[in-house]
């Protein structure tokens, strides 16, 4: 549940007049919001608003034409995913992006596998530090070695989820992470997010439940057309506030 | 949801026998229509398919296709084609007949049969193979020229660069330690193959002995024991008679008497020996073990499946898949290069049509061996039995005295059918 955020230092991460033009379309236009340890952001808008082309922009699988990314005050050279890595930026996509063919281990670990003295990957290891993250998440869990296609949603969104929680994310970027997902899995979602947030990471949740969001996010960064709409704190507003933003682009005497 | 079906799947225990073994069922089906096809040519040919002598035979003449079968499982897993490969092959092996035959002689002044021809020779054509290969992966993967188009012009480029580099002349005969790996002209003998077959044997069991205390040390399930001998047994088994059937293919005793008489002894009376694994099918072997601990325990196999399985997931994971298809080419041109040593030695000299065709036979051993064209599924030890079944198919055809248009005709359809019960499959395990 929100509790009061202490946003007079440096924010974990802030985003300042980013930009992003696909050929005459502006998907993202000079958007800056910031995020402070322990707090959950909502990137909220309407499809198209551009919420997912900002986040991608700090993740590094998309490219800014402009704008600055600072993390913990300090100027960030994000140009791709291994950058955002090296920031420990960690990201939940959209569309669940898992190697379907791939064990849930060789997934929790793409990319960064843990390889024996010889240099070959160390498959017993990282199921076993699978099982450990696993079993912590999702103690049911049984289904380590077929490939992650057989999984629920739920099970493969906790193995994108346990990715991030290995790899100590400071920042992680949740795209629609519900979106795939029945209500039993949302809950178990939603109940992590609080888990992370006690451990002081710090969350960029695009959601398009406005109760959800009104739950499990202290503020929350309104996006239409690209551009930022408002921010403002989810405790301050109603949700009937918040549909205005979104709708009509609306900012609410409150915000900021 | 599924978790209920996840909950209840550990204590299940009434698991068939082939679940206990942890064997790929696919594989089993495919071992199972070889041998079939294997008992119906030997009946058809009345015994004389499943001598030794025919034995040996194919073995050496699934060589060249299995090498770069191997290769194409990870061309087809990245969702690519690879139509280009039977051209590479020709002018891996122009180059290597020039050098052999122009550049050593004439240029070099090195004698005929200089110990140095060889493996320059062999280096030349790998080099040639890899760099042409990593060409089409750049074309491929910074250009983003789909491979089919990149790899169809390499069809026509590559053939005909042969052509040029030979002046379409038949160059021949190749150096004699490169003819060594040609097949029947160079094996390892009788007490070698035993000595090879003994050495594989502890290794393939110590693999199977690490493996298990890896899973032991981490406290995962491991396969009942009687499981592990069972397994044990059958690749013990399996390798020792391969060497034993090759081993009982005998030198005939003319030829025989010239390899004595060529060191300068006589050959004893009444002296027979077996001609034992061919260094060809040494080669294949090889090729077979670094691709599998590539595909399977190296981080290029599990981004190469990965990517396949999923580019995009690959590309977030920051995974440098550009990169990634110009490694895959150029592991294909060093197998194609391979295979030019093979195929123009088993043959002892450079023709102008070596390797026509086999960009297909290649494509449909790594098919028939299980590769998925939609990606992400396929496995070495499956493309080379796929090679094996195609070649198996031809030659026991070829004996029973089929004609060769109708022989393409049967592994046309064969390769249709075989991709229709891979889908029918994996539709009814769900993988
Ligand atoms: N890779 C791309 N190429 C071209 N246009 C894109 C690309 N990604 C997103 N867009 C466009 O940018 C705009 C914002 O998209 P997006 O950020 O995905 O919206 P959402 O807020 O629903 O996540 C849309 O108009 C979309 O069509
Ligand atoms: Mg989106």
């Amino acid at each position: 549940m929100p509790f009061d955020i202490d946003r007079t230092g440096t924010p974990l991460i802030e985003l300042k007049n980013m930009q992003k033009a696909f050929g005459g379309i502006r998907a993202v236009d000079d958007v800056s919001i910031d995020l402070y340890p322990g707090e959950v952001v909502g990137v909220l808008g309407h499809n198209g608003a551009g919420k997912s082309v900002l986040m991608k922009m700090v993740s590094g699988a998309l490219q800014r034409d402009s704008g600055e990314i600072l993390v913990n005050g300090k100027s960030a050279d994000i140009n791709n995913p291994r950058d955002a890595r090296n920031y420990q930026i960690e990201t939940i996509y959209q569309y669940l992006a898992l190697a379907d063919n791939l064990d849930a281990a060789s997934n929790l670990f793409l990319g960064r596998e843990l390889v024996t003295p010889m240099g070959l990957v160390n498959d017993a290891a990282m199921e076993a530090e699978t099982r450990k993250i696993m079993g912590r998440l999702t103690p049911n869990f049984r289904r380590f070695s077929t490939p992650v296609a057989g999984l629920s949603g739920g099970q493969r969104q906790s193995v994108a989820i346990s990715r991030a929680v290995y790899f100590n994310a400071k920042i992680l970027i949740m795209d629609e992470p519900t979106a795939a997902l029945g209500v039993e899995e949302t809950a178990m979602v939603a109940e992590l997010i609080d888990e992370l947030k006690k451990q002081g990471i710090g969350i960029f949740l695009i959601d398009h439940d406005i109760h959800q969001v009104k739950n499990l996010c202290d503020r929350a960064s309104v996006m239409k057309n690209g551009k930022l709409v408002g921010t403002v704190e989810v405790d301050k507003v109603s949700e009937d506030d918040i549909l205005g933003m979104i709708i009509l682009g609306k900012k609410p005497e409150i915000a900021e | 949801m599924s978790d209920s079906k996840t909950l209840s799947e550990p204590t299940r225990t009434e698991k068939n026998l082939f679940a206990q073994l942890e064997i790929d069922t696919r594989l089993l089906g495919m071992i199972g229509a070889f041998i079939v096809l294997c008992l119906v040519f030997n009946f058809l040919t009345d015994g004389r398919f499943l001598t030794p002598r025919n034995i040996f035979n194919l073995t050496i003449q699934t060589v060249s296709v299995g090498i770069m079968a191997t290769g194409m499982v990870f061309v087809i897993v990245t969702r690519n084609i690879d139509l280009s490969v039977g051209s590479l092959l020709a002018t891996c092996s122009a180059m290597m007949a020039v050098v052999q035959t122009v550049i050593a002689p004439e240029w070099l002044g090195l004698e005929l049969g200089h110990g140095m021809i060889a493996p320059m020779a062999i280096l030349v054509g790998l080099l040639t193979g890899m760099i042409i290969g990593g060409f089409h992966g750049w074309l491929v993967g910074y250009l983003t020229i789909p491979a089919f188009i990149v790899t169809l012009g390499g069809l026509f480029v590559w053939r005909n660069v042969a052509w040029h580099l030979t002046g379409g002349q038949t160059i021949g005969p190749l150096d004699a330690n490169f003819q060594l790996f040609g097949g029947i002209g160079g094996t390892l003998g009788e007490t070698g193959s035993w000595i090879f077959g003994v050495i594989a044997v502890a290794a393939s069991l110590y693999g199977l002995y690490s493996a298990r205390r890896a899973r032991l040390t981490h406290d995962f399930p491991v396969k009942p024991i009687w499981a592990e001998l069972v397994i044990a047994g059958i690749v013990t088994v399996a390798i020792l008679g391969f060497v034993a059937i090759l081993n009982s293919y005998e030198i005939p005793t003319r030829r025989l008497a010239r390899m004595f008489e060529a060191r300068g002894e006589v050959m004893p009376e009444g002296f027979t020996t077996g001609y034992g694994i061919p260094y060809s099918v040494l080669i294949l072997i090889a090729v077979a073990v670094v691709m599998t601990v590539t595909a399977q325990k190296t981080r290029l196999g599990r981004y190469i499946f990965a990517f396949g399985g999923n580019p995009e997931a690959a590309q977030l994971s920051g995974i440098r898949t550009r990169a990634l298809t110009v490694k895959i080419f150029m592991i294909v041109g060093a197998l194609c290069a391979i295979s030019a040593i093979v195929a123009s030695a088993r043959q002892t000299f450079h023709s102008n049509d070596i390797g026509t065709l086999d960009e297909l036979r290649v494509i449909a051993a790594a098919v028939i061996g299980g590769t998925a064209l939609s990606g992400g599924i396929g496995t070495i030890y499956g493309a080379i039995l796929g090679a094996l079944i195609m070649q198996s198919l031809q030659s026991g055809m070829a004996m029973v005295g089929v004609d060769a248009p109708y022989q393409n005709i049967v592994v046309g359809i064969v390769l249709v059918f075989a991709v229709y019960v891979d889908i029918l499959y994996r539709k009814r395990t769900g993988s």
